[in-house]
C-alpha cells in the first residue's frame, strides 16, 4: 500500500485543464520529485495535495486515509514555500512555535520542540532574531524548522531553493538528502531544475501541460525517457535529438543522417535492434546523450555498440573538467562531451565514437520512444 | 571637452536650486499667511481688530478670546462655548474611524485572501460607494436613522459616517492587502489558524503604515464634515463644524471676530495634530498603495 496516493487528479481553474488526470504513489519514506517547465501544473499539484487548492475530480490519500476534504491543517503535512513564507511580525523562535501554539500546545512543550529543531538545523542562535535579519540561508533553514517541528507524515516542498545563489543552492541540496535520510519521511518536491530533481529524487514525475509524462526513478528517466520532451527536459546539457532514416542494407539496419557537407552520416545498427526494424525505409529521431558522443579514447570500452564516424566540428567549448564539441547532423547542433584534454580543434575534422547502446529513438509522429 | 563644462553645469544646477527654494518659500508664505491671520487676530482684543489692520501684530497680548471661544460664546440659543460641541465631535469620530477602519481591513482581507466568485463585482461597487455624493443619500438615512431610533444622536452620525467610509477604507485596505504574500496566508492556514487567527496575529501586525493613512483619511473627513452633521444631529449633538457655522454666523449681538478666530482654530486643531504627528506615513503609504495597487 502506497503512502502517498495520487488518483486521477483533475483540477480546473474555470474552462482551463490545470492537471489532467495525474496517477501518482510513493512509498513511506520515498522522494518524490515533481519537475516540469513552468506552468506545466507542478506547483498546483503540490498546493492539492496540501489542501490549498480543492480538486474538481479524482482522490489523494496519506497513509491510507482520503484527504480529499479535509482542512490543510488536519491532513498532517507540512510545507516549505518558496519564499519561505515566514511570518515577518514574530521573530524565529515564535515563527516555528506558531502552529503548536493555534493548537494550544503549553508552553514548556512548545520551547522544548523549538530547541530540538533548532539543534537539528544549527539555528540555536538565531532564535531570538526576526525573518528580516536573516539571509537567504538561514530563512531557509528557519522555514525547514516550522516544517520539521510539526512532524508530519509528508513534507511538501515548493522550490525551496529556487531564491538562494548558486553555491548556498548546492549546500542547500545536498543538507535536504542529508535530512531526508536521517529523518526518512516522505517528501514531495516540487522545481523546475533537472539537477535538483535527479540528486534527490527516489521517484520523478515530469509534467507538462497538466500531464503526466513519466513517472519513475531517476535513472529510468535519464536512460529509458519515454518520449522527446522528457528525453530533452532531464539532462544538462540536453539530449542530442537528431532526424535520421533507417534503411536497410542486406546484413542490417543502419542511421543516415545528412551532414552540412559531403554525403550523409551513417551508422550501422548493432544487432537486436528488433523494434527499429519496424521502420526501416522510414524515419526516426536519434536520442544520443552528450556523453554517449564522445573521442574515442574516452568511449565506454566495456560497451559493444560504439561505432566511430567522422564528423566536421564546428564549436569548441572547454568547460573545465570536460570539452564540449559542437558538430551538426541532420540539420541540428549536435553536442558531444569530450575528455577535457581531448585534441580537437574547431574547424576540423574528428573520429566521434557514437555508444549506441546508450541511444534511444523516437517516433518523430508521435514523439514516443519507439526502442 | 574642456573642464569649463562641468563647472557650468553645477553652476546652473544651483541656480536652479536657488529658484526651486524661492518659489517654495513664496508659496509657503502664501499658504500659511491665512494661519498667521487668524493666530494673531484671535489673541487681540476685539478693539484692535476694528482699527481695520488685520496684519499687525497685536499691541495687546489677550487669550480672552480662546477662553471665551471654548467655554461661554453663544452657540445658537446656549451660551456653552465650543466645548459641549468639541467633545460630541470626538464621540462621533472616533468609533467611526475605529469601525470603519476595522471593516475595511477585513473587506481588503477577504478581497485579496480568500477570494470568492463575484470578488470583483464586489469590490467595483465598493469603491463605486466613494463616488455617491453626499446629497444624494441625505433622506434614505434620514429614513433608516429614524427606523433605528438614533436619528438626532452622536451614535447615528457615527454610524452614518462609518458606512460612508467603508468604501474608502476597503479601497485603502485591498490595495495593500494585494501586494502582501499569498505564502504567508498558506502558510498560516497549514498552522492551523483560522480565518481571524490569520487575520489577527499575521495581517494586521504588518499594517501599520495603511492603518495610519486610513485613521488620518477617515479622521479629517469625518472631523470636517458638516452636510451629515447639519442634517442628521440635534441641537445637543451638533459636530463642532456645525456650532463653528453657528457661533460665526449668529445675527444677533456684536460680531467678535476674535472670538470666531479662536474658535475656527480650535476647531481645525484636532486634524492638524493629527497630520503632523503622522503625516509622513500619510505621503508614505499613499505612495505604496499608488505603486503597488
Amino acid at each position: 500500500m502506497p503512502f502517498l496516493e495520487i488518483k486521477s487528479l483533475e483540477k480546473r481553474f474555470g474552462n482551463v485543464d490545470v492537471l489532467k488526470g495525474i496517477d501518482l504513489a510513493i512509498e513511506e519514506g520515498g522522494f518524490l520529485v515533481l519537475v516540469g517547465p513552468s506552468g506545466c501544473g507542478k506547483s498546483t499539484l503540490l498546493n492539492t495535495i496540501a489542501g490549498l487548492e480543492t480538486i474538481t475530480a479524482g482522490e489523494i490519500h496519506i497513509n491510507g486515509r482520503k484527504v480529499n476534504d479535509l482542512h490543510p491543517s488536519e491532513r498532517d503535512i507540512a510545507m516549505v514555500f518558496q519564499s519561505y513564507a515566514l511570518y515577518p511580525n514574530m521573530t524565529v523562535a515564535q515563527n516555528i512555535a506558531f502552529g503548536m501554539e493555534i493548537k494550544g500546545v503549553p508552553k514548556p512543550e512548545r520551547d522544548k520542540a523549538v530547541n530540538d529543531v533548532s539543534e537539528t538545523l544549527q539555528i540555536k542562535h538565531l532564535l531570538d532574531r526576526k525573518p528580516s535579519q536573516l539571509s537567504g540561508g538561514q530563512r531557509q533553514r528557519v522555514a525547514m524548522g516550522r516544517a520539521l517541528v510539526r512532524r508530519p507524515l509528508v513534507f511538501l516542498f515548493d522550490e525551496p531553493l529556487s531564491n538562494l545563489d548558486a553555491k548556498l543552492r548546492v549546500d542547500m541540496r545536498t543538507e535536504i538528502k542529508r535530512l531526508h535520510q536521517s529523518m526518512k519521511t516522505t517528501i514531495v518536491y516540487v522545481t523546475h531544475d533537472q539537477i535538483e530533481a535527479m540528486t534527490l529524487a527516489s521517484r520523478i514525475a515530469v509534467l507538462k501541460d497538466g500531464i503526466l509524462q513519466q513517472f519513475g526513478t531517476p535513472a529510468e528517466i535519464y536512460n529509458h525517457p519515454s518520449n522527446m520532451f522528457v528525453a530533452d527536459f532531464m539532462g544538462s546539457p540536453a539530449m542530442n535529438l537528431i532526424p535520421a532514416s533507417v534503411e536497410a542494407n542486406g546484413h542490417g539496419l543502419r542511421l543516415s543522417m545528412p551532414q552540412r557537407s559531403g554525403d550523409p552520416l551513417t551508422l550501422a545498427l548493432p544487432e537486436g535492434a528488433g523494434r527499429i526494424a519496424k521502420h526501416a525505409g522510414g524515419n526516426v529521431i536519434f536520442g544520443i546523450r552528450p556523453e554517449a558522443l564522445t573521442d574515442p579514447d574516452g568511449a565506454d570500452r566495456n560497451s559493444a555498440g560504439v561505432v566511430l564516424s567522422e564528423c566536421q566540428i564546428e564549436v569548441v567549448e572547454p568547460a573545465g573538467s570536460d570539452t564540449f564539441a559542437v558538430t551538426h547532423l541532420g540539420g541540428k547542433q549536435v553536442v558531444a562531451r569530450l575528455r577535457a584534454d581531448a585534441r580537437v580543434a574547431a574547424g576540423s575534422r574528428m573520429k566521434l565514437a557514437f555508444n549506441l547502446d546508450k541511444a534511444v529513438f523516437f517516433d518523430p509522429g508521435t514523439q514516443l520512444r519507439i526502442a | 571637452m574642456s573642464a569649463a563644462a562641468p563647472d557650468t553645469a553645477v553652476r546652473t544646477a544651483s541656480l536652479t536650486r536657488i529658484l526651486i527654494y524661492c518659489a517654495l518659500i513664496l508659496f509657503a508664505f502664501y499658504y500659511l499667511l491665512p494661519l498667521y491671520v487668524m493666530l494673531v487676530n484671535s489673541v487681540k482684543p476685539l478693539d484692535e481688530i476694528r482699527q481695520g489692520d488685520m496684519l499687525s501684530l497685536p499691541q495687546q497680548f489677550t487669550l480672552d478670546p480662546w477662553f471665551s471661544a471654548w467655554s461661554t460664546a453663544q452657540i445658537g440659543v446656549q451660551p456653552t462655548g465650543l466645548k459641549p460641541y468639541f467633545l460630541n465631535s470626538i464621540l462621533m469620530v472616533v468609533p467611526a474611524v475605529a469601525a470603519s477602519t476595522l471593516l475595511g481591513a477585513l473587506n481588503g482581507y477577504v478581497l485579496t485572501k480568500w477570494r470568492f466568485p463575484g470578488d470583483n463585482l464586489v469590490f467595483t461597487l465598493m469603491l463605486l460607494s466613494c463616488f455617491i455624493p453626499f446629497q444624494i443619500v441625505l433622506i434614505p438615512m434620514a429614513k433608516v436613522l429614524g427606523l433605528l431610533g438614533i436619528a438626532g444622536t452622536t451614535w447615528g452620525l457615527s454610524l452614518v459616517h462609518a458606512i460612508y467610509g467603508i468604501g474608502f477604507t476597503t479601497l485603502f485596505f485591498r490595495n495593500y492587502y494585494e501586494a502582501f504574500p499569498t505564502e504567508l496566508v498558506r502558510a498560516a492556514m497549514i498552522d492551523g489558524a483560522s480565518f481571524f487567527q490569520i487575520f489577527r496575529r499575521i495581517l494586521l501586525p504588518s499594517s501599520g503604515p495603511i492603518i495610519v493613512v486610513t485613521v488620518i483619511w477617515q479622521f479629517t473627513n469625518i472631523w470636517n464634515d458638516f452636510l451629515f452633521g447639519v442634517s442628521f444631529a440635534d441641537s445637543y449633538s451638533l459636530p463642532m463644524t456645525v456650532a463653528l457655522n453657528n457661533l460665526v454666523s449668529s445675527s444677533t449681538g456684536v460680531k467678535e471676530y476674535n472670538v470666531h478666530f479662536a474658535g475656527a482654530i480650535l476647531a481645525a486643531l484636532p486634524t492638524l495634530i493629527v497630520y503632523v504627528v503622522s503625516g509622513r506615513y500619510f505621503v508614505r503609504g499613499l505612495m505604496a498603495g499608488a505603486v503597488k495597487g
